[in-house]
């Protein structure tokens, strides 16, 4: 068979959030370059979070990302916290997971339903695929807008709540406030069952990885806010060691910095990672469904991240309607905080994997330096490695079938740029 | 009936966080209906299909922070029948136009201290300082039953309703007690543009002006309330150089502020 050259190249990756593209070179069959170009433009947060008060660190780092602000305000919090001595525990600690639990119906919704399934079914968006299965496009809809109903209860709004605070939230609501939920999220978590056994018969290719997985483990939870930095390669690691381990590279194709392991490099975070190293803390109702499709506890084959997101839809559900059904109210809607001059650290599991934030804070509470490491930051070199395996699986495609079967290795991951791109200006500061 | 020759909507982004468009997405039981009424013609985040320009509207969501945004949003203005910007970020700059107030010379000192070529500007700048804007949507993040409003109105020729008053007197009409009076906190309720539905004050805590200076804001006359409060000046410095912090109303006042502080300092 006649060798083949050529480029994929796609200027402006479409159903991925922000701005990037991809270029793969093939030569003599062989793939000779993979870049995911991002070109979202920086926008400096850690630069202007200097100066600022610890009170403001939810409030501005939620404006880094529209769909995930609860993982960065969750994030922040905690590392807050972490730096003053504080634990914030009981009814405060159980709205935060279920705030959290919001966030993950309604981004894992919006993957699931308008961004991937598309790729699956051979349509270039939800809107095309509601002509053919409006049913469905309309379950979707219907699955996110009861995650978005939780952040706009709790959080106030859905995109960059303002309930909450360092300590817990500045409102906190009577147990029968969170009745009309109830009935929502029973629905939605039925919805979320049928969204399970649908995402597993999309046709999957044969494509496992060897990836080194990094979650949260947490001694009894499945994980949001808190746990152990863990990897299926030997990582159990504090939060507050994240730095030894870690490091950033900057690329001259991407404005957002590489995450490497120091010790073996690339690795993968998100609900892949997640359910990997998790399984056994996810609600009984959530293990036998994944166990149903046939998925099995552990799964390395990035195209049915659709089904893992779709199973923790569904156990955020189940996970929502048990701190609401056990809900008490709590005597003060937080706990008093103290600033101190200290380092504060934290890694809490947004959608798309963990977020670490840092702060060092002097003794009136002023942020002296903030680092703050994205999930989509941490799996750029993964998918650049992995497009570098299955390209070769296809290369017999037409050009356009190849390009599409490359978009959607990429959407695999939900990648989401504007998060992963604020981060030079601390890279600079370092080198 | 799905209309024939539906209107071509484009939207697009440029430095942002993607929340403001998502609110189109968020739009859950409005959003198959809309796509009856108009073509989405170039909406990346949610479809690979690209429809050619002209555009009958466009909905820009961001700011602009690079010289190649600058010259892609004039391409957008000339393709573009009517051009809304939506959100701080487009009408404002965005919190990212923070960067508009460091000392420029270490700013740059420190951006070329890395090897890597960064493509960056000095400034953040809201997308009417490059184009003319025919409407501007506010807040951080919009309201997305405004948005709908805003998309209506233009596809139908008219004016859209988005009152310009303060947030002030939605949470007057709210019935909520002032937390400025009652509590003593901190709040930019009186100057900040209605739009949220005086959310914060609802929530215990002060406005903290997501949706940008109202019409004609009287910022000095909310200044001297705070310091009567006991609010330090850089305390004052912060709260206006937050969400909006380039919108000229709060950009003045928190320059003002800054410099008494240094004068005080000093």
């Amino acid at each position: 068979m006649k060798k083949k050259t050529k480029t994929i190249k796609v200027d402006y990756l479409a159903r991925v959030e922000g701005e990037g593209g991809l270029f793969i070179k093939i030569k003599d069959d062989a793939v000779v370059d993979v870049k995911l170009k991002i070109f979202e433009p920086p926008r400096f947060f850690e630069g202007f979070l200097r100066g600022r008060d610890f009170k403001e660190a939810p409030d501005i780092t939620a404006r880094i990302c529209g769909i995930c602000p609860v993982a960065y305000q969750m994030s922040a919090v905690h590392a807050m916290e972490n730096a003053f001595g504080v634990k914030v525990e009981g009814p405060l600690r159980e709205l935060r997971r279920l705030l959290y639990c919001g966030e993950w119906i309604e981004s894992h919704t919006l993957h699931i339903y308008m961004l991937h399934a598309p790729d699956f079914l051979g349509y270039q968006d939800a809107i095309q695929m509601a002509k053919d299965h409006k049913g469905v496009v309309e379950r979707g809809l219907k699955l996110k807008k009861a995650g978005n109903a939780i952040v706009s209860l709790l959080g106030g709004r859905e995109i960059h709540p303002i309930n909450v605070r360092v300590g817990g939230f500045y409102k906190v609501f009577e147990k029968q406030d969170f009745e009309p939920l109830k009935e929502t999220l029973k629905w939605a978590r039925d919805a979320a069952l049928e969204t399970v056994r649908w995402a597993a018969q999309m046709p999957f290719p044969e494509f496992e990885q060897d990836y080194e997985f990094v979650a949260l483990r947490h001694a009894e939870e499945y994980p949001f806010n808190e746990g152990r930095l863990v990897s299926n390669k030997g990582l159990d690691i504090s939060s507050s060691e994240y730095e030894e381990h870690f490091q950033e590279s900057h690329v001259e194709h991407s404005n957002a910095l590489h995450s490497i392991l120091k010790e073996r490099g690339a690795y993968f975070c998100g609900p892949m990672a997640r359910y990997n190293l998790n399984f056994d803390r996810l609600s009984k109702l959530s293990q036998e469904a994944a166990l149903q499709t046939g998925l099995g506890k552990e799964c390395r084959n990035p195209f049915k991240s659709i089904i893992i997101r779709s199973i923790e839809v569904l156990y955020a559900c189940d996970e929502a309607l048990r701190i609401i059904e056990s809900y008490e109210k709590p005597e003060r809607p937080y706990v008093e905080v103290e600033p101190k001059a200290a380092t504060g650290y934290s890694c809490t599991e947004a959608p798309r994997g963990i977020l670490y934030h840092q702060y060092s804070l002097d003794e009136q509470g002023k942020i002296l330096d903030a680092k703050i490491v994205p999930p989509t930051s941490q799996n750029q070199k993964t998918i650049e490695d992995v497009l570098r395996k299955f390209v070769p699986q296809y290369i017999e495609l037409s050009q356009e079938k190849l390009t599409w079967q490359c978009e959607q290795a990429i959407r695999n991951y939900d990648p989401w740029i504007s998060c992963a791109t604020h981060f030079l200006k601390l890279n600079i500061e370092r080198t | 009936m799905p209309r024939e020759n539906k209107p071509k909507v484009a939207v697009w982004k440029f430095a942002s966080c993607d929340g403001c468009q998502l609110s189109l997405l968020d739009c859950e039981d409005e959003f198959l209906a809309l796509t009856q009424e108009i073509e989405i013609a170039n909406f990346p985040e949610a479809s690979r299909a690209v429809i050619e320009g002209p555009y009958d509207l466009s909905i820009v969501e961001g700011s602009i922070t690079t010289p190649h945004d600058a010259e892609r949003i004039q391409k957008v203005r000339q393709s573009s029948k009517f051009l809304i910007t939506i959100g701080a970020c487009a009408t404002a700059g965005g919190i990212q136009a923070l960067r508009n107030f460091k000392d420029v010379n270490e700013f740059i000192s420190i951006v070329y201290a890395t090897p890597a070529y960064i493509d960056t500007l000095q400034t953040s700048t809201p997308i009417s300082e490059h184009v003319k804007v025919d409407f501007e949507l506010r807040g951080c993040p919009i309201d997305k039953m405004q948005l709908i409003e805003v998309i209506s109105a233009f596809l139908k020729g008219r004016k859209p309703n988005t009152p310009a008053h303060s947030t002030c007197i939605e949470c007057k009409r709210r019935g909520t007690v002032c937390v400025m009076v009652a509590q003593g906190q901190m709040c930019l309720g009186p100057v900040t543009h209605a739009g949220c539905g005086a959310l914060c004050p609802t929530y215990n805590r002060g406005c903290y002006g997501c949706f940008g200076p109202k019409e004609t804001p009287n910022t000095s006359s909310l200044s001297s309330w705070l310091k009567k409060q006991g609010t330090e000046n850089e305390q004052i410095v912060r709260v206006f150089r937050g969400i909006n912090a380039y919108a000229e109303p709060f950009r003045k006042e928190s320059e003002l502020h800054e410099k008494e502080n240094k004068n005080h300092k000093g």
